[in-house]
């Protein structure tokens, strides 16, 4: 068991959240929540490293990423829950109004 | 061979083993249900496996926090928000071309990233196994050393965030009533004292009626 084991692991987590991302056209939600695994697979990475190193700045890195992370859910659920009153819905692909 | 199936080692990588594939299993299930619900439910148990795997790299305290404050409020949340909200779904007709790209994409990132961990990178990472703590070590004492000295000013920034992270998700789901009658406190700062705070009014004196007194 190496550290190597864990980096691929990361790895293929976050591909995994970023193919997540592209495939879901139907709902805002799956999307935050490709985004929380995101994080996690950043996360693991922290995690392993400070592990294998012996350094808990790793850790208290990770601590911070969870503390900006639990924020932007709930600020990211705030905006969905005004654009479903608005549109009632949640498909990406409807989102259009800035025509970018 | 016997001697080393039972030994702690070949369990710790079992477990990894085991984690990996619940936490990659659940990844996939994530990102590929229809029903939102479900997608919540396995994200809960990415995250559970994911505090299994910090527990074997003796990250005992982030362990704890991912499943305090993941699964005991985010997804909670998260279970809340799929729940109040009337989400129809629809069934998805065929592979469409974003799913092709985006499958492209993380293939081609994958590729990318094992790339990087090829030849030139594996001896320069640390090749030991993990530092083994001895009895009695506390994690949350090493975390706190660290959090309460070096990093106390980005800690007080994070509840700073949090702070405002309540402000704004309160103030974009708060909804006004249209027939709540409230106070406008602008008006009433401006009212003077001289011209319209206190009114005097000129009437006859009332006369004492005897019903109901005693005299």
């Amino acid at each position: 068991m190496s550290l190597v084991h864990y980096l691929i692991l990361a790895g293929i987590l976050f591909v995994i959240s970023i193919a997540g991302i592209f495939i879901n056209r139907r709902n805002v939600l799956i999307l935050l929540m490709s985004i929380e695994l995101m994080l996690l697979a950043v996360n693991i990475n922290f995690i392993a490293f400070s592990s294998y190193l012996n350094d808990v700045q790793g850790q208290v890195f990770v601590f911070f990423i969870l503390t900006v992370a639990a924020a932007e859910a709930a600020i990211g659920l705030a905006i969905l829950v005004v654009i479903f009153r608005k549109r009632k819905s949640l498909e990406i692909d409807k989102l259009s109004e800035l025509k970018g | 061979m016997l001697e080393y199936l039972v030994s702690a080692e070949f369990y710790q990588i079992m477990l990894f083993y085991v984690y990996s594939f619940i936490l990659l299993g659940a990844a996939m299930a994530v990102v590929t249900m229809r029903n939102s619900i479900y997608s919540a439910l396995f994200l809960i148990l990415s995250f559970f496996s994911a505090a299994a795997l910090w527990l074997l790299l003796e990250a005992e305290f982030l362990a704890l926090t991912l499943v305090l404050v993941y699964v005991g409020a985010v997804m909670v949340l998260f279970l809340f928000v799929i729940m109040m909200l009337d989400i129809k779904v629809k069934p998805n007709k065929g592979m469409s071309s974003y799913t092709k790209v985006g499958l492209f994409v993380a293939l081609l990132m994958l590729v990318e990233m094992m790339m990087l961990l090829g030849k030139k990178l594996i001896p320069a990472l640390p090749q030991d196994d993990l530092v083994k703590h001895i009895k009695g070590h506390s994690n949350v004492k090493e975390v706190a050393e660290s959090l309460y000295t070096q990093y106390v000013l980005p800690f007080e920034l994070a509840s700073v965030i949090l702070l405002v992270a309540i402000v704004a998700a309160i103030l974009l789901t708060l909804r006004k009533r249209k027939d709540y009658n409230h106070v406008k406190p602008e008006s009433q700062v401006h009212v003077k004292a001289t011209n319209n705070r206190m009114r005097v009014v000129k009437m006859e004196a009332e006369k004492g009626n005897d019903i109901g007194g005693d005299s």
